[in-house]
């Protein structure tokens, strides 16, 4: 067989086969991940198993108060990371939990609290039952529903106002109403307690979304692209590896990386991530976190043959009124050409600490050529302007 | 489990973990199943793929919650409401599966003119006696077997006796001929009409007024769950310690197996009751007990006074004119007698059954605690596996317990609080323990862990499977198998050739398990071919229980394990992938019975022996083949036709008729009534908790009038209502587990890649209770009752919300109980705020519902801890007769009975009895810094205050 060149398309948009692409000749298919959020339970089997597995260090024991999440995101040494959000609001389908008349403040010292915030308590008792909060049309959460950026009401799509979703800062009491309050919220989790007393009316429905995160395994991964040393490298299953011995911890591929993934250990200074098991998948094994998740919310396998699973998994969840369930990471086209690992999410991204709209930064080194190329040679014809007009 | 076994005959699960898949609708209640079983949660998940609804029933918001189709706020410790009130609407709605009920339960049955409910006596059932705390069954028979009644329940002994897990494997005796029957179901005597006027008072309103669950809610609960049963449908009840772990957790479970009888759900596919156990292999420390009350095989221990020989224990099992299996108990055990001691036991000697240790009363966990603490009676002690420290209720009382005797064993695979108490307990801060004076010698034993060591693991669904050894345990730890071969190795050096008849047992015991490698480890296939079972005469193993004889020539070591090692091969190591087999996937492991996975399976055919509906067939007659056939081992005689009927005069297993689906039973027949079996009550009734802020609105009596009560300065329980003080403590507390550790901590708190997932102890509550206290998210918070005071990080959490409750609002707290000083992430000990008041039937304490108090910031430290505890028990009235009156209606009208002795009445105050002398020497111990004079829970015992009595109020004292 011939040796390919360099594809036009390495550096951004679809690619079929990034195995072929990096070199390899007729590669087994693409592997990786798809983790269907809809039925974790958050048990952090996947956490531990990766850990036993891949001898990845504990990552300091400390209660951050963001849910049962006390992981804090993926780093060098956490490669699978359970989030969790706490939402007040319903999963699509099914009747909320705290609606009608069981819940809510009545009590003298909370009666006293909600008058103090400015509310008109007998205008909230209106509209208990409702899982609406002030000023927010059915149709938003309709828009909501479909995944549809930038249709929604409020930043996080709880349904809640600002107040409302676990995460949220808490608004300042009796400042605004809902869609105003919520405008400050950008949707991440985070470390504050749920919706202060204003909003507590609100709180007719509770969810509890959780979801394994990890390396996305991107068909065009900056840290690979920005590697100088060839420690990054793309694997015959087209995922993405650190060579260890190779790495000499100069840290370019943890600014490169869209998701924040890829990260450099403390007092080791190389970058470390998941390697989607690398020696297990040379071996025919599953990854570690695969395997050990009991509901099959990670599944591993042909990415070709996940993305069909998924898909069907997504229509299976609107055919019962999960309407807000959406992939992420599948789609080729995206900014990084589709991921290797991807998920089927039951809100926005942001929510969970995904970036909406991941781009590889090396789309944009064609063009920041073209621009270097026109800013060189203006600069090569300034210079010879000026020296010609210096020598005439 | 004797609310499973009173209810079908066998005290476990019914069914297997994949037949969850088969449900329509499960209903998960006292459960928090995909956090504490999150592999078996799995099969939720697929029948949930394939449409069943999922409810989860919880006080709590939990990540079992967020699965759910429904989520189902609930105040603890309510739930016989919400589900006498579903069993209400069936009966009165007629909604239940006729043919089903009519066919395959007690509801037809006539019950004696005698009985009376807590319709006629206000909360109360016929036969109670306040002195004695405990009821005699004898009016709770049927009509004409009145004479029948229970005699080990006939006495006050027998609350604290062993009746209640003898149902393990088989339920209780009753003479089937005598039975009566009304096939109409229209005699006010039956069943089906007995019933009906006990739960008429279980109404949606009273669901809404006690459990805080709105009526709309409870509407789409019940709705789901019966029209998702019948006979094209089938739902399945999963209940786990949040059901157990409570001072009336077997009438739960009653009520529970009352409705899935009525719905027609026993015994079929994707029905059920899924027990689920609290941790590894308890199901098989139940099966081969570890509980003082059993021998192997949920045969009951002997009792000293009642069981002079073998014929009257064997007598007293089998029962007369009974039904079912246990009519062959004198070859399960006289089996186990030659398994135990192989040639010397014969048929002159009676087997050696008077070899046997025998009880003669309550010998459980909790009350050798109070004998410890008393001192005197036990002066050593065994761990293994446990961490009593932690993970018992009233930790403290524990760790005073055991630091009261001369030696302590601890086997563990780390340093534990159990082994470390001595120096590091709370009770060393505050004084009452001097690590200089402490008398107890403490060994400590390394133990080998479960991938270092071989055997079997019977885990919730009864089935056993075989684990290998991985590694080789590092340094001196080793197995329990070991252990006690090695120390009964030693014993038996050291005694031999003594004459001393108390040797006896040691001396003539087979104790010759072949041993191999360099630590001389025995065989555990070895010890699973004794489990089995041998053919005496030919050497050979037996194929199953049905071959064991009575008269010497086989042997067995537990006789519902027997088969496991049938043909020579260790059936419980099989593992064939389920991908290549059935949905029950017979060929992995083994299962006892017989390798049955759904119990009761008969009941999965109609009485002609055909299917209810093809979409649930699971087991049915052919006809031509003249056998039970189809997906599972069947759970009857296999060549049994459906139109068997037995001749006048059989018993035991002949008597069983062909449409006697529950062969353990005495009668053949599911129990929605159980005259025996369950001893402080037929029917389940709803009593508050023994703590709660809340007057029981169903009844005049307030709490469960046979609760057990262990009366002990380090036990004082919180008054409820009419009892003044329990505004003092208005929360609710509840502790439970986390994915992320393992009970007590052991395994968990010491490895960084469990300890870094729930780095800290925290505390759970509502928005509302945040701002009512001035909690703050993370910050810190104490918990404070009667027995201690705990402080934790705050998680402030949407997950859980105030009830509204008797138009009140109730918050509810919660606290995961793996903390303690040891280990890589310490904290307080949650269990310390929990008090002993046990279930009657099975000495089970009460976890998941006690009163506390809420406060911001750290506890005190130090001697200041108690200090503060004696405050709250002033302002809160808290003496040792508060909470412990048995009968509400005399607390209120005395009818000049002293109100202290009322309390005191029944009251078991040291493990071995409650008489007179007994009490005094209870109520005079003291502990040295408890023990100062003029505090008022030192005197013996205060009066009781009554809500409506004013002039007697402590407010200020």
């Amino acid at each position: 067989m011939v040796p390919r060149t360099v594809s036009p398309n390495s550096f951004s948009g679809r690619l079929d086969d990034p195995a072929g692409n990096a070199g390899y000749d007729a590669p087994p298919p693409r592997k990786g991940f798809f983790t269907d959020t809809s039925v974790c339970i958050g048990c952090k089997a996947c956490e531990v198993a990766c850990k036993e597995w891949n001898m990845v260090p504990e990552d300091g024991i400390d209660l951050l108060g963001m849910s049962y999440d006390n992981t804090g995101g993926l780093g060098a040494d956490s490669w699978r990371a359970v989030a969790f959000v706490e939402q007040s609001r319903p999963v699509g389908n099914v009747t909320g939990p705290f609606a009608g008349a069981a819940t809510g403040g009545t009590s003298e010292a909370l009666q006293q609290e909600t008058v103090a915030a400015g509310l008109d308590v007998f205008e909230e008792a209106s509209r208990l039952g409702t899982g609406l909060p002030e000023g927010r049309p059915v149709a938003d959460l309709a828009a909501a529903a479909t995944g549809a950026p930038g249709a929604q009401g409020d930043g996080c799509g709880c349904g809640a106002g600002g107040g409302g979703c676990g995460s949220a800062p808490p608004a300042p009491a009796g400042t605004a109403t809902a869609p105003e309050r919520s405008g400050q919220f950008l949707g991440m989790p985070g470390m504050l307690a749920p919706a202060p007393l204003p909003d507590r009316e609100g709180r007719q429905d509770v969810r509890w979304l959780m979801m394994s995160n990890v390396c996305k395994h991107c068909t065009h991964a900056g840290c690979l692209d920005v590697c100088p040393t060839g420690a990054l490298f793309r694997t015959e299953f087209g995922t993405v590896v650190v060579q260890q011995d190779v790495c000499n911890g100069c840290g370019y591929c943890v600014s490169a990386c869209p998701y924040g993934v890829i990260d450099k250990r403390e007092g080791d200074g190389r970058a470390w991530k998941c390697t989607l098991c690398y020696d297990r998948l040379g071996a025919d094994e599953t990854p570690a976190c695969a395997k050990a998740c009991p509901t099959e919310s990670i599944q591993y396998g042909d990415l070709d043959e996940l993305r069909e699973r998924a898909e069907a998994r997504r229509r299976q969840l609107h055919d019962v009124g999960v309407t807000e369930a959406r992939l992420y990471g599948e789609d080729p086209d995206d900014g990084v050409g589709g991921d290797g690992a991807f998920f089927l999410l039951l809100d926005d991204p942001e929510v969970y600490g995904l970036p909406p709209d991941p781009v590889v930064p090396t789309r944009d080194l064609p063009s920041m050529y073209r621009h270097m190329a026109v800013a060189a040679g203006a600069m090569v014809l300034g210079a010879l302007v000026s020296g010609l007009g210096r020598r005439s | 489990m004797p609310g499973l076994g009173a209810s079908f005959g066998r005290g476990g699960a019914t069914g297997d973990l994949q037949d969850l898949s088969n449900a329509d609708v499960i209903v998960i209640q006292g459960s928090n199943m995909a956090e504490c079983h999150p592999v078996g949660f799995q099969w939720v998940m697929e029948a949930k793929a394939r449409g069943a609804k999922v409810i989860h029933i919880d006080p709590r918001f939990t990540r079992t919650s967020a699965l759910a189709d429904s989520y189902v706020p609930i105040r603890s410790g309510t739930d016989i409401v919400l589900l006498g009130a579903i069993i209400n609407r069936v009966l009165t709605q007629e909604r239940d599966f006729r043919e089903y009920v009519l066919a395959y339960t007690n509801a037809s049955w006539l019950v004696s003119e005698d009985f009376e409910g807590p319709e006629d006596l206000d909360g109360l059932f016929s036969g109670f006696d306040s002195d004695t705390r405990s009821y005699d069954t004898a009016s709770w028979q049927y009509a004409g077997a009145e004479e029948d009644g229970d005699e080990q329940e006939e006495t006050a002994e027998s609350t604290e006796s062993e009746s209640g897990h003898a149902m393990g494997a088989g339920g209780a005796s009753v003479d089937h001929e005598s039975i009566r029957r009304d096939e109409t179901l229209q005699d006010p005597r039956t069943v089906w009409q007995v019933m009906k006027r006990h739960f008429s008072r279980y109404t949606p309103e009273m669901v809404q007024e006690v459990c805080g669950i709105p009526t709309d809610l409870f509407e789409e609960v019940a709705e789901a769950w019966i029209t998702n049963s019948g006979r094209e449908k089938t739902g399945v009840l999963v209940y786990s310690v949040g059901w157990t772990q409570r001072g009336t957790g077997v009438q739960y479970i009653r009520a529970g197996a009352i409705l899935q009888l009525l719905l027609g759900n026993m015994g079929r596919p994707g029905g059920g009751v899924m027990a689920l156990r609290g941790h590894a292999s308890i199901q098989g420390s139940t099966d081969i007990p570890t509980l003082y009350n059993l021998l192997p095989g949920y045969l009951q221990m002997p009792h000293a006074t009642r069981h002079p020989s073998l014929a009257a224990y064997v007598d007293a099992i089998k029962g007369a004119n009974q039904k079912g299996f246990w009519g062959n108990a004198d070859a399960y055990t006289v089996s186990l007698l030659k398994a135990y001691f192989g040639d010397a036991a014969t048929a002159e000697n009676d087997y050696l059954f008077d070899a046997l240790p025998k009880i003669d009363g309550d010998h459980g966990t909790y009350g050798q605690v109070m004998d410890m603490i008393e001192g005197g009676k036990i002066f050593g002690y065994f761990l293994l596996g446990q961490n009593p420290a932690v993970g018992s209720a009233n930790g403290r009382a524990q760790r005073l317990g055991m630091a009261n005797l001369d030696w302590l064993v601890v086997r563990d695979l780390v340093m534990i609080e159990s082994a470390t108490f001595w120096k590091d307990a709370p009770e060393v801060e505050t004084g009452e323990i001097v690590p200089e004076q402490c008398r107890t010698e403490v060994f400590f034993l390394p133990a080998a862990s479960h991938v270092e060591k071989e055997g079997t693991f019977t885990q919730t669904q009864r089935l056993l499977q075989w684990r290998e050894k991985a590694v080789n345990p590092p340094g001196d730890c080793r197995s329990e198998l070991w252990f006690f071969y090695h120390l009964g190795r030693r014993m038996r050096e050291k005694l031999s050739g003594s004459t001393d008849p108390r040797d006896r047992l040691l001396l003539d015991v087979t104790w010759d398990y072949p041993v191999h490698g360099e630590e001389q480890e025995p065989s555990s296939a070895d010890v699973l071919r004794e489990i089995n079972g041998y053919d005496l005469t030919s050497g050979e193993l037996v194929p199953g229980f049905t071959a064991l004889k009575a008269d010497g020539s086989t042997s067995s070591g537990c006789w519902i394990y027997s088969g496991v090692y049938a043909d020579d091969v260790n059936q419980a190591a099989r593992r064939k992938p389920g991908r290549e087999q059935s949905l029950h996937a017979p060929e992995w492991g083994w299962a006892w019975p017989m390798n049955r996975r759904v119990l009761y399976n008969r009941a999965s055919a109609d009485p002609e022996g055909r299917p209810w509906s093809e979409r649930k067939a699971l087991v049915w007659w052919d006809e031509d083949a003249g056998r039970w056939v189809g997906d599972d081992v069947p759970d009857f005689e296999v060549t049994k036709p459906p139109s068997y009927r037995p001749p006048e005069g059989a018993t035991g297993v002949a008597a069983i008729a062909g449409d006697d689906p529950f062969i353990m039973q005495s009668d053949g027949k599911g129990w929605l009534y159980a005259p025996k079996g369950v001893v402080d009550g037929p029917l389940p009734a709803h009593y508050e908790p023994a703590e709660s802020p809340f007057r029981n609105t169903v009844y005049t009596q307030q709490q469960n009038p046979a609760r057990e009560l262990y009366t002990n300065h380090l036990n004082q329980v919180h008054p409820s209502p009419p009892e003044r003080g329990s505004e003092v403590f208005p929360f609710v507390w509840v502790t439970s587990r986390l994915t992320e550790h393992h009970t007590a901590g052991g395994m968990s708190r010491y490895l960084p890649y469990l300890a870094e997932l729930q780095p800290a102890l925290f505390m759970e509550v509502s928005p509302e209770l945040a701002a009512l206290r001035g909690l703050e998210h993370l910050g810190w918070a104490h918990a404070v009752t009667a027995r201690a005071v705990v402080e934790a990080r705050v998680l402030v959490t949407d997950r859980l919300a105030p009830l509204r409750v008797q138009d009140r609002e109730v918050h509810q707290i919660w606290m995961p109980y793996h903390w303690g000083a040891g280990g890589l992430t310490t904290g307080d000990v949650v269990n310390d705020l929990a008090h002993l008041t046990l279930d009657p039937n099975v000495h089970i304490q009460e976890f998941k519902a006690g009163t506390c108090d809420v406060q911001p910031g750290r506890r005190p430290r130090g001697a200041a801890v108690l200090d503060l505890i004696d405050a709250y028990r002033v302002r809160g009235g808290v003496t040792m007769s508060s909470g412990s009156v048995a009968v509400t209606a005399e607390l209120l009208h005395p009818d000049g009975k002293d109100r202290g002795e009322q309390a005191m009445a029944g009251a078991t105050g040291t493990g071995t009895g409650h008489r007179a002398e007994d009490m005094e020497k209870v109520l005079s111990v003291r502990h040295d810094i408890r023990s100062r004079p003029g505090d008022p829970q030192q005197h013996g015992v205060p009066a009781v205050v009554i809500d409506d009595d004013p002039d007697t109020s402590l407010e200020g004292s």
